[in-house]
């Protein structure tokens, strides 16, 4: 039963995003992609460090070739830093599927005055770019007008592991945007990638829910059924809220 | 040569070097880079002919993990 999720005319499998950092190493880290059966992974560009140039590198255990590299902009605080940033990753992977982050020091939230206008820029350069952002359904639409490839807003601030806080709103971005709508940031366990996936998520992205587990492999697999379920309960269609039982055997033909 | 790379300053280099002779120099894995001039991304394609000059500012950069 193929049911893909559609980015940028790129067909993935998997609903699932892991992020790459905070794990304990590099091999965790792809045995948790491998359990988590994710395509894709978040990556971060950051200087070589040339006294030590002996460093473990990522490539070497995640592939480019097997798994999309999706770049993140974690760290720009303005448009012209994110563009820059992103330029060196186009270069270095050669692809040009990026997620936008612009963060303020508010708690890290998005600075969505300040995505917006990234957003502008890098699609005027030629990206596809998912935008990580706060999730006000009229933003959303703002980003998606501007030329976002999918609409990416947290679930509780990032890293804080407190699941969906606010399921009305992430239905709301639902029905306001028509490009993929991935939920990102903040999730803690498995069930609450799996709520969001009801709401109509057409995916997640889990980085610190993942790695800060005490078995990341097994959590990395918690999500994959996690999503597969939470999707699928989506694509069933749930029952109605009653407000009182309903008998699920029949009350006749009883024996006397 | 003088060149700011990564934001320090690295005066012993030998003169007349490209971006590829500074990689070389450097010992840096080609394919797992990316390369920034004075502001300009440097396409791979350009390493051998992209002749630095004295005082240029470098970014050397790589994948790390983020999320």
């Amino acid at each position: 039963m193929s049911d893909p999720l559609v980015i940028a005319g790129r067909e993935f499998q998997s609903r699932l995003i892991i992020g790459t950092g905070k794990f304990k190493n590099y091999e965790e880290n792809a045995a948790a992609l491998e359990a988590s059966g994710a395509e894709i992974v978040t990556v971060a560009i950051r200087r070589v460090n040339l006294d030590k140039p002996d460093a473990p590198l990522l490539m070497d255990s995640i592939d480019p070739k097997t798994t999309t590299y999706l770049p993140n902009t974690a760290g720009c605080y303005t448009g012209e830093d994110a563009v820059r940033t992103l330029r060196l990753a186009r270069e270095l992977g050669g692809w040009n599927l990026v997620k936008l982050e612009v963060l303020s020091n508010v708690h890290l939230y998005p600075d969505m005055a300040e995505t917006l206008e990234s957003l502008k820029l890098l699609v005027a350069d030629g990206f596809d770019v998912m935008v990580y952002c706060t999730d006000d359904p009229v933003y959303c639409q703002k980003l998606e007008e501007a030329g976002a490839c999918a609409i990416m807003p947290l679930a509780a601030p990032i890293g804080s592991g407190l699941g969906l806080l606010n399921p009305t709103n992430v239905r709301l971005v639902r029905e306001a945007v028509s490009v993929p709508l991935i939920v990102d940031a903040g999730l803690g366990t498995a069930s609450e990638a799996a709520a969001a996936m009801e709401l109509g998520a057409d995916g997640i992205i889990a980085n610190t829910a993942i790695a800060g587990a005490k078995d990341p492999i097994r959590m990395a697999r918690a999500f994959k059924h996690g999503v597969i379920a939470g999707r699928e309960a989506f694509l069933a269609g749930r029952i109605e809220r009653k407000q009182y039982a309903v008998a699920s055997s029949p009350l006749t033909g009883m024996i006397e | 040569m003088h060149l700011i790379i990564n934001g320090k300053d690295h005066d012993d280099l030998p003169d007349g070097l490209t971006v590829a002779g500074l990689i070389a120099h450097l010992e840096l894995p080609e394919r797992k880079i990316a390369v920034e001039r004075n502001r300009e991304v440097v396409p791979k394609s350009a390493y051998a002919e992209t002749e630095l000059a004295n005082h240029d500012t470098l970014e050397i950069i790589h994948f790390i993990g983020g999320g």
